[in-house]
């Protein structure tokens, strides 16, 4: 394995932010836990002795909070995992999963789902199937238009579709019964991870799994695929086939991530972008690095989401908040930030 | 090992850019593709490393049609040198030059130590074992060319292709560029390159190849095909010839 001598102290601190967003999550909250009581209850937990706290703290570690501290850091992962593949892929730092109509083909699902007043996993299958369709139209609408450069065609296809969507969701919303379905719609479009328990977390768990796994094997691929196209062929790469493997394994899983928690927005564009500056942009360093920092800043921003005011602040609202003017600085300082390393 | 064009006609989904086209390079010599912009230099070039195909006619790698090749046994033979540009991301150079070693691996592994070692041996080749760390965003334009000639060794391959390997560099990277083309040929690759400039093609190149509006125009012996009249009627513009006074190689201006 040939490594980068200087890629443990970025690696670390990654680690180091997932650490502190698990500590916040699963202490701060409504019925605050104490650092030390959370020690016990894992270690008892680990050794299978009795804990001495009180079995509510213990109910509040296990069962309220573990949960969803779980989704949030396996989504959080995957949005910024799914960043870093669709950036190198695209040769560009300023795209996110939503470019390729992911997130809002996902919406579509959904609220259809709610629309037809369908069950739980119904919705969450819609929304799946939603967004494996609206990149499946992207990509074939993209190669069809046959031009010098695929990866514009496709990039710009992915904001027409999206558009598109949007506005077939806009439509959904304007027909919903306005007292039972558009809170529901307007709740889940948001973000949130309230109603996550653990029978949410193997549904979610699989696909995010899956796709990781195909992401992390292709990882030198991938640095080859973010060059010019002809220069990634020639070095003897399949471009082709690579392409939708890389795409299909990234909308995998996001939109795992979007069917259990709604749409999240900014997590897949900032992320990767921290991940680079940190470890540099080869792949094999730079998956990990998102993975740990989108885990943690989730939490972080989940844990913000359900104790900042009296009623719980949707996701994508609190992202939208930190992910604008994070983009604003990064197109200013554009050329200089991304190429750190 | 030969890598040869056949009756190719060349070009775009719907838009033949030349006909007619036989080309052939071997292994140990230097071909230097010289003609007018838009004249199908860079199209007969991507073609002939099986990055488009021909639009009739056949590309030969050895006793093979290069269309039945994998792309990984393809790039193990042939490796390109496109011009070099900025790239997106920050790799180190190290890493740039480890992309080479790409199609020795399989889809899902990453360079071994040899092939950390074989990269080493190229930066060395090159001179530029000093730049490993740094990102290849933030050498100079010449050492970034160096870098992709490494990348080139570091395939392993039989053949070089160059497209307009001189192109951007100041005086001096030229030269540096044009002694490892014929450093390459000497140990024993094909090379090809595109050049604008007839000097380069003289100084590097053992034949060249002058393509007007895809159209082969002449062929041969870099000393006895760059003749002034041959490059006026390749360019369509007056070139003056200055020669040596002690009667040893000319060189060639425009106007």
């Amino acid at each position: 394995m040939v490594r980068s001598r200087s890629s443990a102290p970025g690696l670390l601190a990654a680690f180091a932010v997932l650490v502190a967003g698990l500590l916040v999550a699963f202490t701060v909250g409504r019925y605050p836990v104490s650092l030390g009581e959370l020690f016990h209850v894992i270690v008892a937990k680990l050794g299978g002795s009795a804990a001495g706290v009180p079995p509510a703290v213990q109910s509040v570690i296990w069962e309220v909070r573990g949960p969803r501290v779980v989704a949030a850091a396996l989504i959080g992962a995957a949005l910024a995992i799914a960043g870093t593949a669709f950036q190198g892929l695209f040769r560009n730092p300023l795209v996110s999963p939503d470019i390729l109509g992911a997130s809002s083909g996902a919406a579509l699902g959904a609220v259809l789902g709610i629309y037809f007043s369908l069950g739980v996993f119904a919705i969450q299958g819609l929304a799946f199937a939603g967004g494996l369709a609206a990149v499946a139209a992207v990509y074939l609408i993209g190669s069809a238009v046959r031009a010098r450069d695929p990866v514009l065609v496709l990039v710009l296809t992915g904001v027409v579709i999206g558009a598109l969507l949007g506005a077939g969701v806009g439509l959904i919303k304007y027909l919903a019964d306005p007292y039972n379905q558009l809170p529901a719609m307007t709740f889940w479009l948001l973000g949130s991870l309230a109603a996550v328990s653990v029978f949410d977390l193997v549904p979610l768990l699989a696909p995010v799994a899956l796709g990781t796994l195909v992401l992390v094997a292709l990882r030198w691929r991938m640095n080859v695929m973010s060059l010019p196209e002809e220069e990634a062929r020639a070095l003897g790469v399949p471009t082709g086939a690579l392409r939708i493997a890389i795409i299909a394994a990234a909308t995998l899983v996001t939109s795992a991530s979007v069917a259990t928690a709604g749409i999240i927005g900014w997590v897949g564009l900032v992320v990767p972008h921290i991940a680079r500056t940190l470890v540099g942009p080869d792949f094999a360093r730079l998956i990990p690095a998102a993975a740990l920092l989108g885990a943690g800043f989730l939490l972080a921003i989940d844990t913000l989401a359900r104790t900042a005011a009296p009623v719980e602040i949707p996701l994508g609202i609190l992202t939208a908040f930190l992910g604008t003017p994070f983009f604003i600085w990064l197109l200013a300082s554009v050329s200089k930030t991304w190429s750190a390393s | 090992m030969i890598l040869s064009g056949h009756r190719l006609a060349i070009g775009y989904k719907d838009h033949v850019v030349g006909r007619g086209l036989d080309i052939a390079l071997a292994t140990g010599e230097v071909l230097a593709l010289l003609g007018p912009n838009g004249g199908g230099k860079t199209t007969l070039l991507k073609t002939l490393l099986g990055l488009l195909a021909p639009k009739a006619g056949e590309v030969r790698l050895g006793d093979r049609s290069l269309a039945g090749y994998a792309s990984r046994e393809r790039a193990r033979l042939i490796a390109y040198v496109p011009q070099s540009h900025a790239a997106t991301f920050a790799f180190t150079v190290e890493t740039v030059v480890l992309m080479g070693r790409t199609a020795h691996g399989s889809l899902f592994s990453r360079p071994s130590a040899g092939d950390a070692a074989i990269a080493a041996r190229a930066l060395e080749r090159f001179g530029i074992a000093h730049l490993r760390e740094r990102p290849y965003t933030e050498i100079s334009g010449g050492e970034r060319q160096l870098a992709l000639l490494a990348r080139a060794i570091a395939q392993e391959p039989q053949f070089v292709v160059l497209d307009e390997p001189t192109a951007s560099l100041d005086f001096g990277n030229q030269g540096r560029v044009l002694r490892e083309i014929r450093a390459l040929a000497a140990s024993g690759h094909g090379v090809l390159f595109t050049t604008h400039d007839p000097n380069h093609a003289m100084h590097a190149a053992d034949r060249a190849y002058l393509l007007r509006a895809g159209a082969l125009v002449g062929e041969g012996a870099v000393h006895t095909i760059l003749e002034r009249e041959q490059l006026e009627a390749l360019y369509g513009a007056p070139v003056q010839c200055i020669a040596d006074r002690d009667g040893g190689p000319g060189a060639f201006l425009p106007g």
